[in-house]
């Protein structure tokens, strides 16, 4: 609709929160997410759908989106899952526009409402009705909570949203009802890791109510450094809050990565030089890498990068490069299946033609 | 919620302990908990997954208990039953909050401690609940004027409470 080209989306691997050229501490703060979940007060949630309600349900989402005057959300999309394929839900998934539950669907009733440039995306009948995320680079929550927002707002003039008085929005599962906001943060904590500071910094922030995890990597692991950071009360405290007090404790871990990075240049100065070297040196040579090496190695690329010992390569091509070579996206690039071999060749392969133009 | 393990299935069970005075909380499905059994909190802890289950979104029935006591009980709306929300940790609809409103007191309490929403609130059929925090906000600047003994003020903002009182009916 509105003539938007949303192939890219599959296509390409660049999305908006990808680039922080603009954005505040995106050196450290890879990207900020918000998420609201909304469900509407006369049909079953999600997981009790039959075609009947699914039906019904598809029917109220488009008319409001398809009603609406406000921009961004005329400017969005709708994708069923019915007509995407495993592998395109996967790239999904990948750029973290949809989570890995809701990649398993493959209904008519369940799909994606997004914008091109994947700043904006509402899940569709994931374990809410409605995700509304929105997805931008560095640390600024409060910008994407409005976003989020103005979408919540638009879509709100034809919907009746479930809300009570005292619990706040409604949600399926009752540990997110309240704001049903989710805020988070995704961070590149080379440092703080290295030195070993990461278990006990991560216990002080979940005893400020926020939950820590890896990105990549099961359970409490965490493979290339990345964590998020997400807020784990929705009841109690307003959105606004919600977000200051993220923002404002993720300041404090970055201040502690900074320093980190500082004393470690001072204190251990070859040993990271030679750390980082090595990095780059096997990312720009190997013939075959697997997933898990490859991230831990362009951590170290990017911390050389960041600290400036490795010049020529923009630091946000690495944000992309990160999800380039994920499984689907890389058989979206050989476009066909792949051997573990292969896989691990056309990995290597990927990673040595991006480190040598550095874009 | 999804388990933070496989970060597929559902979460359905929620282990929240006190670990070298420090609370911890874990949210794993039925299938990732029993893997990880005893390792999460050392071998000599004594909750077991099915009295967790139990204690989970229902009282502190056991799940026998649970069972015979809401095999009867199902949503109006859309017909789920309590003993199935207690498997997956999921209601069925906005209005199993009110069906079964004594039954998830104690697990929503448990969760979310005597919090109170203070968020956004939709403009649609939340204009009660605006009004609701206007005349709050309306009575306490009221009564902080009269304490202050400004009562020009304070007839003022009675004014404005009656507008409110007529508008809302
Ligand atoms: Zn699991
Ligand atoms: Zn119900």
């Amino acid at each position: 609709m509105g003539g938007v080209n949303i192939n890219n989306l599959f296509e390409e691997t660049f999305v908006a929160w990808m680039n922080g050229q603009a954005a505040s501490q995106s050196d450290i703060v890879i990207s900020s997410r918000v998420r609201l979940a909304r469900n509407l007060n006369d049909i079953a949630f999600p997981h009790l759908l039959n075609q009947q309600s699914g039906q019904k349900f598809m029917q109220l989402i488009s008319e409001a989106w398809k009603k609406s005057q406000v921009n961004e959300l005329k400017q969005m999309e709708l994708v069923t899952f019915e007509n995407l394929s495993a592998l395109d839900r996967k790239i999904l998934v990948e750029k973290h526009l949809i989570s890995p539950y809701h990649a398993q669907a493959t209904g008519p009733y369940q799909g994606l409402l997004v914008k091109a440039d994947g700043s904006l995306a509402i899940m569709i009948n994931e374990e809410d009705h409605l995700r509304i995320q929105c997805f931008l680079p560095g640390l600024q929550l409060e910008e994407a909570y409005q976003r989020a927002q103005e979408i919540d707002d638009a879509l709100e003039e034809e919907l009746d949203f479930a809300f009570d008085d005292h619990r706040g929005y409604l949600t399926s599962c009752p540990t997110n009802i309240g704001t049903g906001m989710r805020a988070s943060l995704m961070l590149h904590l080379p440092a703080i890791s290295i030195s070993g500071q990461s278990g006990h910094i991560f216990q002080n922030l979940s005893q400020l109510g926020l939950a820590v995890r890896g990105i990549y990597g099961e359970g409490t692991e965490a493979i290339g450094n990345f964590f998020q950071l997400s807020n784990q009360i929705t009841l109690g405290q307003s959105e606004e809050d919600i977000n200051a007090s993220l923002t404002a404790i993720s300041q404090q871990v970055i201040e502690q990565e900074r320093l980190l990075r500082d004393s470690l240049s001072e204190q251990m100065k070859y040993q990271l030089e030679d750390r980082i070297g090595r990095a780059y040196g096997i990312l720009t040579h190997a013939r075959l890498i697997s997933s898990n090496e490859a991230l831990t190695l362009l951590s170290d690329v990017r911390l050389g990068v960041d600290m400036g010992m490795i010049p020529g390569i923009n630091p946000f091509a690495l944000n992309e490069l990160v999800v380039d070579i994920r499984p689907a996206h890389l058989q979206k690039k050989a476009g066909s299946d792949m051997n573990a071999v292969e896989r691990d060749a056309k990995r290597a392969e990927v990673i040595r033609e991006k480190l040598q133009t550095g874009k | 919620m999804y388990c933070e393990e496989c970060k597929i299935r559902p979460a359905t069970v929620h282990l929240a302990q006190m670990f070298n005075g420090q609370k911890i909380e874990v949210h794993l499905c039925e299938q990732c908990a029993s893997q990880k059994g005893a390792i999460i909190f050392g071998t000599n802890n004594q909750l077991s997954i099915s009295n967790l289950l139990g204690s989970f979104l229902g009282g502190d029935h056991s799940i026998q208990e649970a069972k015979s006591l809401v095999q009867n009980t199902s949503c109006p709306s859309c017909g789920i039953k309590l003993f199935d929300i207690r498997q997956t940790g999921k209601l069925g609809c906005a209005k199993c909050y009110m069906a079964f409103e004594q039954e998830l007191g104690p697990s929503l309490r448990r969760i979310h401690g005597n919090r109170q929403h203070v968020g956004k609130i939709p403009l649609r059929g939340g204009e009660k609940v605006l009004w609701r925090k206007q005349m709050e906000s309306l009575k306490q600047r009221l009564q902080e004027a009269v304490a202050r003994e400004e009562y020009e003020e304070a007839a003022e903002i009675r004014d404005q409470i009656k507008s409110l009182e007529k508008r809302t009916g």
